[in-house]
């Protein structure tokens, strides 16, 4: 069976494991790009003790699914796989993997971009801090549409 | 025409509630925004015009013009925050 392209988990992740699955008996591959998301114990100012992170099932998986289609629509990748936990996670912990394959570097650079830079905009999950004043939903950055901007597409998602 | 109705995040502690089922004549996504608007409280703060809500209609990301049809699953969220 082919190795799923998306997982939405609780569960932790294994970033060696999950690239050697992506590779596997593919001889074309001569790049491996990875990015791995983590929870900082601070955000604009506060300490944060806990992240809550809430998601929209199905549509998360199908919305993800689109990011991947197009990425290899617009680069010479071989596979990707994204993996997105959700429910309560600690300072320190693992929240997102992206990994893509292609034969060459530069692609894997670009395509393993392009997927955070569609997911930080397009892909419904949201985030709340606990800190020790209480608990507050994250805003979504200008950055973050900016650095899909770069792509040539646009989002309003922080508007 | 008979919706299903989502809400996430901080649109569904607003609506203290996460979905529910409804009918509307609303023939786009702005329309039923503002229908639901003119119900009152708890949509008229909920969904305010003026703040950030951004809609998906099938499980895909739209904008206002979109059309609605029978049996439509219609999600109001605020920004997202992933990654």
């Amino acid at each position: 069976m082919k190795h799923p392209r998306v997982a939405i988990q609780t569960a932790d992740f294994n970033l060696a494991d999950e690239v050697a699955a992506l590779r596997a008996n593919d001889a074309r591959v001569g790049a491996v790009c990875s990015f791995v998301g983590t929870v900082r114990d601070r955000n604009d100012g506060a300490s944060v003790a806990t992240l809550e992170l809430e998601h929209y099932p199905g549509m998360t998986e199908k919305a993800i699914e689109a990011m991947i289609d197009a990425a290899q629509q617009r680069f010479d990748i071989f596979g990707a796989r994204v993996i997105h936990r959700v429910g309560l996670l600690q300072p320190l912990e693992q929240i997102v993997l992206v990994a893509v394959t292609s034969a060459h570097r530069g692609t894997s650079f670009q395509a393993c971009e392009f997927l955070m830079d569609y997911l930080k905009t397009q892909a419904p999950f949201w985030k709340r801090e606990l800190t020790p004043r209480g608990s507050r939903w994250v805003d979504a950055r200008v950055s973050d549409d900016a650095a899909l901007a770069r792509w040539g597409i646009a989002t309003g998602n922080s508007a | 025409m008979d919706l299903t109705i989502l809400y996430f995040a901080s649109v569904r502690e607003a609506m203290g509630r996460s979905s529910e089922s409804l009918q509307s004549d609303a023939a786009t996504l702005g329309q039923l925004r503002d229908a639901l608007i003119a119900r009152g409280a708890p949509y008229d703060v909920a969904l305010a015009r003026g703040k950030s809500v951004r809609m998906a209609l099938d499980q895909v990301m739209r904008d206002e013009a979109s059309p609605l049809a029978h049996g439509s699953e219609v999600a109001f969220f605020p920004p997202v925050t992933g990654g």
